[in-house]
């Protein structure tokens, strides 16, 4: 009994048993269960740690459940493996990394965010309910097992949006639309579930990889899947759930969010990469999620400069970064059966889209922080009320400029990073969408110019004199993400090189991924 | 024979695509929460289609003869989460429902709307 080798269930089982034990030690001591809640993300957080090194180091980890050996894929005497597997590769740490990192920061952030608020055992419940449905979104190897875990990260997620419910109505609308959102999704995945377990008799990714025949049915699989996760991560033109739900949940709930939505672009590129590959027609695909990438990114901008609720111009935002992933792993896709181009900049591309996952997470996360820091010491989230804060909240003033230069694109921040190399590589696959790009960029400096302006300079207001600093728990979860962003936006390459080069190159390799399942065949 | 064999495979599309219309031109929340389960009972009865096999045995144990092999229950399996999974999510779903409701006195969605833009 090596305990290293269950870090995959650990990972997953820690924050899910916490969850139901949160409501008794809510009982029993009201004061502390927040320091609990951190505490139980923190011991994830080093426990992604440590499977992050052992994956990068030493190939994917692979966990059965309810096998004879917890290494045992393929049982003897069956056509294919039946237990649900957890495999995590490079892609899928990545993402791991992030959603553990997230979650901590969240819960430290909440501390003294949600201190006023009743019943806390409920939200954190609910925290880490999340925290365990998205870490299984991205470990498992199992379709039917992500349908699940994507259902869990819902109805979590839903129940947090409208956590304020109580008095007043918005909430419970953003909720609304966001779980009749989900509740499609989820039947359209489990509907193409169906649709590969019908035909091939399996439900293991690498399996289905292995047998894929891409026929009639799978095209109908693959484009519910493309639409539907899509939808999920909040792309344009299915974005309408983004602005409300972003805006209307606590902001410690609103960086989760941005989160789990990424781990439904991630099933969005592990369904295309690992279950298709070039067995479809890669160009026409890559060229939808340009698309759906390009569009994301214009009509995201230009919705968001018209805003002046903080929160919701961010979460505009939001969509309008996800664009850039989807532009750079798109292209990715699009060249992935022409070994020149995929040398030359697809590879390129997807190390920018992917990279771009990351700091989306990190400056993002930073920037509704801000404006849960401006809205937890104004009570208001609209800009035209604000003005004047920089004098009081120096220190969140700092973090806000980091996470916009970042978003912006502004070197030394990571943002930087990560959209020069979309730019480069877009550009020798075609000039346009470099340009639009680029010009979103531009776009979003200039609205995050505003925000800026509106809230943070100009002379003291009256009724904002004796607005405070925010409390500690919240700088800190603050300062380490902007630590984090000017890390990433000093040293690119050793991340590029470390992190986010084998993720692609995992994605890439189909092979890789199904040789660890069915090595032994 | 192609049409009666078919048949199940048939009401799941027709199944599934009334919930589609409920949930796009249909104004009350309650009739979106209906439209949401009828496409989770469509993909239900799809993964119950799936799972029978002709001539084959029921995996019941205490039911079945000695000896012979039975069904894999996976499809049957998965239909069990997802009623499950169904049940919470209209148990959310009219919940948030009767939050509008009280708040905004209606559940016509073009009304009980502030959130716009």
């Amino acid at each position: 009994m090596n305990l290293l080798t269950h870090i995959p269930v650990l990972v997953i089982v820690i924050p899910l048993l916490a969850a139901f034990a949160s409501p008794i030690i809510g009982k029993l001591n009201k004061k502390n269960l927040g320091l609990f809640v951190s505490v139980i993300l923190g011991i994830t957080l080093i426990l992604t740690l440590i499977l992050a090194t052992n994956v990068l180091t030493k190939g994917p980890a692979i966990y059965v459940f309810g096998g004879e050996d917890i290494s045992l894929t393929h049982p003897s005497g069956l056509f294919a493996p039946i237990r649900i597997i957890f495999q995590i590769d490079a892609m899928s740490i990545f993402m791991g990394l992030i959603a553990s990192l997230v979650f901590f920061l969240a819960s430290v952030y909440s501390l003294s965010y949600m201190k006023s608020h009743e019943g806390l055992e409920k939200y954190y419940t609910l925290l880490l309910l999340l925290a365990t449905g998205m870490s299984g979104m991205v470990y498992t190897g199992d379709t039917f097992n992500f349908f699940v875990f994507l259902e869990i990260a819902s109805i979590a997620s839903v129940a947090l949006i409208s956590f304020k419910g109580t008095d007043c109505g918005e909430p419970a609308e953003a909720g609304l639309k966001y779980i009749v959102v989900s509740a499609i999704a989820g039947s359209m995945v489990l509907f193409s579930v169906a649709i590969f377990y019908g035909q091939y008799n399996v439900l293991n990714m690498a399996t289905i990889a292995e047998v894929m025949q891409f026929t009639q049915l799978d095209k109908i699989a693959l484009i519910l899947l493309v639409t539907v996760l899509a939808m999920k991560a909040g792309s344009v033109p299915m974005h309408m759930w983004t602005p409300d739900s972003y805006s209307e949940a606590p902001a410690a709930i609103t960086m989760v969010l941005v989160a789990v939505s990424q781990a439904s672009l991630y099933a969005l590129f592990r369904f295309t990469f690992t279950l298709y590959n070039i067995k479809m027609n890669t160009v026409a695909v890559g060229w939808i999620i340009i698309i759906l990438g390009v569009l994301s990114m214009f009509i995201g901008v230009t919705m968001a400069i018209i805003q002046k609720d903080i929160k919701r111009l961010m979460a505009y935002h939001a969509v309008s970064q996800t664009g850039y992933m989807l532009l750079g792993v798109g292209v990715g896709l699009a060249v992935l059966a022409n070994p020149i181009a995929l040398e030359t900049f697809g590879i390129k591309a997807m190390e920018g889209g992917i990279f771009h996952i990351m700091n989306h997470a990190m400056y993002k996360g930073l920037l509704f922080l801000t404006a849960g820091a401006l809205f937890f010491r104004t009570g208001t989230r609209d800009l035209n009320k604000m003005g004047g804060l920089g004098n009081n909240m120096i220190y969140t003033a700092v973090f806000f400029i980091i996470g916009a230069a970042a978003i912006a694109g502004i070197p030394p921040f990571n943002g930087f990073a990560s959209k020069l190399i979309i730019y480069e590589s877009v550009y020798q696959f075609n000039p346009l969408l470099a340009i639009i790009a680029m010009l979103v960029s531009i776009l979003t400096l200039a609205s995050f110019v505003k925000v800026f302006h509106s809230a943070f300079l100009g002379p003291k207001m009256e009724q904002f004199k004796d607005v405070k600093e925010v409390p500690k728990s919240m700088l800190f979860a603050m300062a380490t993400l902007a630590f984090i962003i000017i890390i990433f936006g000093l040293f690119p390459d050793l991340v590029v090189k470390n992190i986010v080069h084998p993720a692609v190159m995992a994605l890439i390799n189909q092979s890789s991924y199904t040789e660890v399942i069915l090595g032994g065949m | 024979m192609v049409v009666v064999n078919n048949f199940p495979f048939i009401t799941v599309v027709i199944l599934i695509s009334l919930g589609i219309y409920t949930l796009i031109f249909k104004k009350n929340l309650l009739k979106i929460a209906i439209g949401i389960i009828l496409m989770g009972n469509g993909v239900n009865l799809f993964l119950v289609s799936l799972g029978y096999r002709h001539e084959s045995i029921a995996p019941i144990y205490t039911n079945a003869p000695e000896e012979t092999s039975m069904v894999m229950p996976t499809a049957q399996a998965l239909t069990l989460t997802n009623i499950v999974i169904g049940l919470a999510t209209t148990a959310l779903i009219l919940s948030l429902a009767v939050a509008i409701y009280k708040h905004y006195g209606t559940l016509d969605t073009d009304k009980a709307r502030r959130l716009r833009g």
